[in-house]
């Protein structure tokens, strides 16, 4: 690759962050001190990056890490997919070093490590507020994707949620959360089982998004799929991602089937129909379509639309005649 | 600022650089590249416009690239001042 050259200022504008429902299949971490990978990131097919200051840097590198990072964002301008940046923790030496030097270059948003409390949030919020009013930008801008990876975090999730307008979704982590347990994380989760229900809990709850765990064996990429489907059948509607390559079958799991969507076509079609006749309950194959089968089958045909697998948006009145 | 001791930053990984730095008379910058026929002159722009940024107007600044790109080169040669200047 050759020298990209920059101008002698950071151009102060960059394109507004995507909507806070925004499609979240894929959140691919990328190590925040490795410039080979950093300047991969327009090449990933990912819907968001993690650009990580924290576990992928080694103490003694977080200065170099957040530099580099910050220039970095001020040549990726031209964003194709959401950039989030994890900082260190609150309580450590680096995580207000992290914001000060990353936010001027504009990311999406931040991926708070360790979001115990909903105080912790509040903290982040705070700050980001400080930073949005030194930087002259929209109050709001910054988002925030709390970690829930602890017992704590797990218990105070629910509140945690509903801390800040910023928060997009709520992020399970498990290999911190299975260390917090003092259990060994596997591969098919039992494990994880019940902190995972209640970290979507809180987010359905909540309204926002629900982001699960990483999966780090990239070679076994059935154990992967499988995982994918069992978080999708939960509820959650992203993943976070270690490795390029798992984001295609993480796209492919989180893809409505042919099936879903001819099928939630029809509930769409008869409960049109239903409508017309005066009704609010039809009967589909044999099957009751009311209310909750509707709204179903608006979110598959949303997401399916998404995806660019339907042609145009649901009409979500049909909901209510 | 004024290069107080000797500090780098960077690592010899593809597409970085490693930067050393430390304090002499005068101010030098010396390039070693894998692609040094091609962009030595592009990096020493790069080099010296930091230095220039930072006000620095003494030391010996060696870099040894592996085919970093712009952004890359300014965060490591900032990090090596950066870590150079504190006491």
């Amino acid at each position: 690759m050759g020298h990209l050259h920059r101008g002698e200022e950071p151009d102060g504008v960059a394109p507004p962050p995507p909507a806070a429902s925004a499609l979240r299949r894929s959140l691919l971490y990328v190590p925040g001190n490795m410039p080979s990978m950093l300047q991969n990131i327009p090449i990933f097919a990912a819907d968001a990056v993690i650009i990580d200051l924290e576990d992928a840097v080694p103490l003694g590198e977080k200065d170099a890490a957040r530099r580099l990072v910050r220039r970095f964002l001020e040549t990726y301008r031209e964003r194709r997919q959401e950039v989030l940046v994890r900082i260190n923790a609150l309580d450590t030496p680096w995580g207000r070093d992290d914001l000060a030097a990353v936010l001027p270059a504009l990311p999406d948003g931040i991926r708070l490590p360790k979001a115990d409390t909903p105080e912790i949030v509040e903290r982040l919020d705070t700050l980001l507020t400080e930073h949005e009013e030194a930087l002259g930008v929209e109050i709001g801008r910054f988002r925030i994707l709390p970690s829930i990876e602890s017992a704590l975090g797990v218990i105070n999730c629910i509140d945690v949620a509903a801390t800040s307008a910023r928060i997009l979704g709520l992020a399970f982590g498990a290999e911190d959360y299975t260390a917090s347990m003092e259990i060994e994380r596997t591969k098919t989760g039992e494990e994880l089982f019940n902190a995972r229900s209640r970290v979507v809990w809180a987010a359905k709850a909540a309204g926002v998004q629900a982001i699960d765990s990483i999966f780090s064996d990239v070679k076994d990429m059935e154990a992967f799929r499988r995982e994918v489907e069992l978080v999708k059948g939960l509820g959650y509607t992203g993943k976070s991602l270690v490795n390029p390559r798992q984001i295609e079958v993480c796209h492919d799991v989180f893809a409505p089937k042919a099936a879903e969507i001819e099928y939630a076509l029809q509930v769409v079609d008869a409960i049109r129909r239903a409508r017309e006749m005066g009704t609010g309950v039809i009967s589909l194959g044999g099957k009751m379509v009311d209310a909750p089968v509707v709204k179903r089958a608006l979110r598959v045909l949303r997401t399916a639309h998404a995806h660019g697998l339907v042609a145009a948006a649901p009409d979500e009145a049909v909901l209510h005649g | 600022m004024r290069i107080a001791r000797r500090a780098q930053a960077g690592t010899m990984q593809s597409s970085d650089l490693m930067v050393a730095v430390e304090p002499a008379e005068a101010l030098s910058v010396e390039i070693e590249s894998t692609v040094k026929k091609q962009f030595e002159h592009l990096i020493r722009a790069v080099a010296e416009r930091v230095l220039a940024a930072h006000g620095v107007t003494a030391g010996r600044v060696r870099i040894t690239d592996r085919g970093a790109l712009d952004y890359a080169i300014q965060a490591r040669l900032e990090t090596a001042l950066a870590r150079a200047a504190e006491a």
